[in-house]
């Protein structure tokens, strides 16, 4: 077996030195009869690596990969372009084969790479603190309504969810707050140009312990985070904000400069990749360093060493489990390290200046692309505001075209049918993501395969 | 007799504590601060700029397929749909360019250990090799580069995968079902306190307390916490196993539950394991299983067969996928028959035609209704979308790789290497748990018998100077000062003997009052860091604005 480098004599020679007559006798404390007397049945044996890369290439042939299509899939998962050096540097061992470092004298390279990216997401989302990562965008999200309780101490018990909230999202904010006593109140998104701000600010009241709204909305739109914010402030609830597609940071302004308390959201659109949903990279920030020691998940910090030189080091491990066990602000343990590394390589290629090109560029093809799709018969575009991703209400159910068009090799967008089912009043939108990767011919591609299908 | 033979360092060298004005040892300073391969490097922020970036953009020219530059029309530039929102400030990012950045990362990956450099023995965290073929295979374009939410009929090979994995998991597990979308090995707890809450609340019969055993992972009450329940410790008997009787005697119907790794910290393995499922299961609660630890007995015992109703799989531990310098991992949770109807959302399910399914809120209760008799009652969503997919191409291609026979042989390797740990340190390290048999994947030492005042951090940092990570210290917290060492089943008789002549050496000198020790590590990049300034005055971001484009930095004029 190629990963195993014991030989039989190695073996013998272990068993004798320990003094076990045979490899049973080290399973003894196994109950007889639940010991297995052989490999399990009804299981394949061990394969040659050529036999098991032909078997995952036979599936991976069966998916219908976004480069080989004309493709405007968005809502929460974007497609980009990711330059090699990121995937160059991410595979190098020291990297990928590393532990948390909870050694810091052996993981500097870890730790300041995680004090960077700390850096990289405080200044994207207009905050003072970030913490090294969490799961994805969703549980980032409800991490932050758990961290919101805790602050207003259990004296508050409702979560306003904007309705244009990802439904993922909400749905696990619902799910958790089941177990928790939180009282959620969600919403459905309207259909309108423009987010119903108002409506949610209606919402809030004294018993709010917070406040969540998504920047980009689900439905494309940016929803005026200044006003319901201060609205919120009035009531003691916090504002969570979410953003799933921090490439838009490049050309709006920030949550946290708009007075978001918490801001969280999804990094895979920078480094990570599509990978059919994971691994992605939660993040979650703070704008006053007041809450830093209600955060969840693990904080990378600058101290120095015992001859004055700078370092790193993971800190206030106190809100953590394996120190707080049953009162930590978290169960989280492992989190999405790879990944962070992948964002902050990534970043530190676009920088400043390449980030807000980028967003431009999203921003200039979206545009192109609502302007081109609204001169479609039966195509209604439905944004006011938008950065690369917009809502289309079509002449039909939605989700039907989007089946159809992939026999032409088009993936249309997420249809508002899959990501709220049941809701007939949604069925005709569809949420259309545009970035760099999407070329002019394949806007053209899109529109004339909606003219034929709505003609 | 268990004195190594050959030994590199015959002289009997050792660090000495360097002296103030003593360059003999530690060699002259450098004008740079780097010596040799040992590079410094600043912080990102320190040497980018606000005006740099290593990616280029095609704006209104676009090369053809030739690489021909073809001057095309640039569509007029549309209105921008930003309106108010429009950034007018500067975010405050640096970049670098592509020469830049590939030298700042593997500069930065030269100051950290890793598996590829060494043995990795931290214990409960299974730092085996990873597999490059798995790297590979997540990386083909039908994996890497789908969308989620993309039409079921575009990805049915990524579904096959999911639940290829799962029917394996399932198999090797003896279990029922299993849910595959948890995050991370915490993730999986939670799920599966949830499914056992779920299962109690279906038939109103709300509980309120969880047993966690004091040797737990902190994940254990800090998950049962985080589903409302209140915690109770489960008294461990004299060989650190749990203590069956007085379980039974705390067992009532205010127990929902029991959460119990198996093999457990201690490395050993549950003996009473079924014992104790069938007092559980008697006063009508459940049995969640810590699966962190089975990579020690995959393919030897299947915990379905011990009553196990629910345990987590981290597959970076278990199933190689990489650590990657803490995660992503990956935490599907296999379920037993009265479990599985609560399982999350997201699933897959094959049907007899041979159709894999994704069974999401849309459709739940029809495909429940129409496969599953109406029996399957989810209790809602942990995650967006599907899962870890990344991490289930990498286990899938580890597991088919192993087959039912490799895997059983990662067990009984697995076991052996730490055995062989075991036996061959505990004349000279104390084994507090040897007597009472052989261990499974892990060996566990404590400090007793260390000079006074040498602790187990210390003893820690001295075998980074032997080049080595060290192994997990202070966990469990059973145990004073305890070392947890995990060779893995991918280390060879070579690796380990080289490994136990350090740790010999450096226990010998724990033992023996050693001073220098206190001052360790000497060679690696840093010293010890001050821990508790970090914590006393957090800096957790770099709060310097970015210098203008031009000015040097500190690597620049020298600056150490």
């Amino acid at each position: 077996m190629r990963y195993l480098p014991l030989t039989d004599t190695d073996r013998s020679a272990m068993l004798a030195k320990i003094g076990a007559s045979d490899i049973d006798a080290l399973f003894v404390d196994v109950p007889e009869e639940a010991r297995l007397s052989g490999p399990i049945e009804g299981l394949p044996m061990h394969a040659s690596e050529m036999a098991v890369e032909k078997h995952m290439r036979r599936l991976s042939k069966k998916n219908l990969a976004a480069a080989d299509a004309a493709f405007f899939l968005g809502a929460g998962a974007y497609k980009h372009h990711v330059p090699a050096s990121v995937d160059h540097i991410i595979q190098r061992g020291e990297f990928l084969t590393a532990y948390t470092p909870y050694q810091p004298e052996i993981a500097q390279g870890t730790l300041q790479m995680l004090f960077e990216f700390q850096t990289q997401v405080a200044r994207l989302y207009g905050c003072a603190v970030a913490n090294a990562s969490m799961y994805d965008g969703s549980t980032a999200c409800w991490e932050a309504v758990a961290m919101a309780s805790r602050i207003a101490r259990g004296k508050k018990r409702k979560v306003v969810l904007s309705g244009a909230l990802h439904p993922h999202y909400a749905e696990v904010v619902r799910t958790m707050a089941k177990f928790t006593d939180d009282e959620i109140a969600g919403a459905l998104p309207s259909l309108t140009a423009k987010p119903d701000d108002d409506g949610l600010i209606a919402r809030i009241d004294g018993d709010t312990s917070c406040v969540v709204v998504q920047y980009p909305d689900i439905l494309g739109r940016l929803p005026d985070i200044a006003k319901i914010a201060e609205a919120a402030h009035e009531q003691g609830a916090l504002v969570i904000a979410v953003n799933t597609e921090p490439v838009a940071l490049g050309a709006v302004k920030s949550p946290g400069e708009l007075g978001a308390d918490i801001v969280v959201g999804e990094g895979q659109s920078i480094g990570v990749g599509l990978q059919f949903g994971g691994p992605y990279l939660g993040l979650f920030a703070v704008r006053d360093e007041k809450y830093v020691r209600m955060m969840p998940g693990r904080l990378c910090g600058e101290t120095v060493d015992a001859e004055g030189k700078r370092g790193f080091v993971l800190t206030l491990s106190t809100r953590e489990q394996h120190i707080r066990r049953e009162k930590a602000t978290s169960n989280i343990c492992t989190n999405s390290g790879l990944c962070a590394l992948a964002f902050s390589v990534h970043m530190t290629l676009l920088g400043e200046k390449g980030l807000r090109q980028l967003a431009m560029e999203n921003h200039r093809l979206a545009c192109i692309a609502a302007d081109r799709l609204a001169k479609v018969s039966g195509v209604e575009v439905l944004n006011d505001s938008f950065f690369n991703e917009f809502t289309v209400l079509l002449g039909g159910d939605a989700r039907q075209i989007v089946r159809k068009l992939t026999k032409q090799d088009v993936l249309a967008g997420v249809s508002l049918g899959r990501l709220f089912p049941g809701n007939e009043a949604l069925a005709n939108g569809l949420l259309v993501a545009v970035t760099e990767t999407t070329t002019e011919e394949d806007i053209e591609t899109l529109a004339s395969a909606l003219e034929e299908v709505l003609a | 007799m268990n004195a190594p033979t050959k030994t590199p360092n015959a002289s009997g060298w050792k660090p000495g504590t360097p002296v103030e004005g003593d360059k003999a040892m530690s060699g002259p300073d450098t004008a740079t601060g780097n010596r040799a391969l040992m590079l410094e490097e600043p912080l990102l922020f320190e040497i980018g700029h606000s005006e740099t970036t290593g990616v280029d953009f095609d704006f209104a020219a676009k090369p053809d397929l030739a690489g021909v530059e073809q001057p095309s029309p640039p569509t007029p530039a549309p209105t921008s749909r930003l309106g108010s929102f429009e950034r007018s400030e500067p975010i405050g990012l640096v970049g670098l360019t592509e020469p830049e950045t590939v030298r700042h990362y593997t500069r930065l990956s030269r100051q950290n250990y890793a598996i590829d450099l060494g043995l990795f023995p931290l214990g409960s965290c299974t730092m085996k090799h990873n597999p490059r073929l798995n790297e590979k295979v997540a990386r083909m374009p039908g994996f890497a580069d789908v969308h989620p939410l993309q039409p079921v009929d575009t990805v049915r090979g990524a579904l096959e995968v999911i639940n290829e994995l799962a029917f394996w998991l399932i198999h090797l597990t003896g279990m029922h079902g299993v849910a595959m979308s948890p995050k991370a090995g915490a993730h999986g707890e939670l799920c599966g306190i949830l499914c056992i809450r779920a299962a109690l609340e279906a038939r109103g019969d709300a509980r309120k307390v969880i047993l966690v055993p004091e040797s737990a992972h902190g994940t254990n009450p800090a998950t049962a916490a985080f589903a409302g329940y209140e915690i109770e410790d489960i008294p461990a008997n004299s060989d650190g196993r749990v203590d069956l009787d007085a379980l039974k005697s705390r067992l009532g119907p205010d127990v929902a539950g029991v959460m119990i790794t198996n093999p457990s910290t201690l490395g050993l393995f549950e003996r009473d394991l079924k014992a104790i499922s069938d007092a559980v299961h008697e006063v009508g609660g459940f049995v969640y299983c810590d699966g962190a630890n089975f990579n020690a007995i995959v393919g030897k015992v299947r915990p379905g067969d011990l009553g196990v109703d629910a345990m987590h799989i981290n597959l970076h531990k278990t199933f190689s996928t990489p650590h990657g310098g803490g995660g992503p991992g990956s935490g599907p949770v296999v379920l037993s028959e009265a479990l599985s109807p609560f399982a999350p959302l997201p699933y897959t399910s094959r049907t007899k035609d041979g159709v894999v399914h994704l069974v999401e809120e849309e459709d739940a209760d029809s495909f429940s209704e129409e496969h599953f008799g109406g029996r399957m009652q989810h209790f809602g969503r942990m995650t967006a979308f599907h899962g870890q997919m990344g991490m289930f191409t990498r286990a899938l291609s580890y597991i088919l790789s192993h087959g039912a026979d490799g895997l059983r042989q990662v067990a009984e390797d697995a076991v052996l290497n730490a055995n062989y740990i075991l036996r061959s340190l505990e004349d000279v390290l104390d084994a507090p748990f040897a007597h009472s048999g052989p261990c499974m994947h892990e060996a566990l030492f404590s400090d007793k018998g260390f000079a006074e005042g040498m602790s187990t951090l210390d003893l820690a940092k001295g075998l980074i100077d032997e080049g080595y990570h060290p192994m997990t210290m202070y966990f469990p917290l059973v145990v004073h000062g305890a070392m947890l060492v995990e060779p893995t089943e991918t280390e060879s008789k070579a690796a380990l003997d080289q490994f136990i002549l350090a740790l010999r050496s450096v226990a010998e000198r724990a033992k023996a009052g050693d001073e220098t020790l206190k001052t360790a590590p000497f060679y690696a990049p840093r010293r010890r860091l001050d821990e508790t300034q970090a914590a006393r005055k957090p800096v957790l971001a770099y709060k310097e604005q970015s210098a203008p484009a031009g000015t040097p930095v500190a690597s620049e004029v020298g600056g150490r």
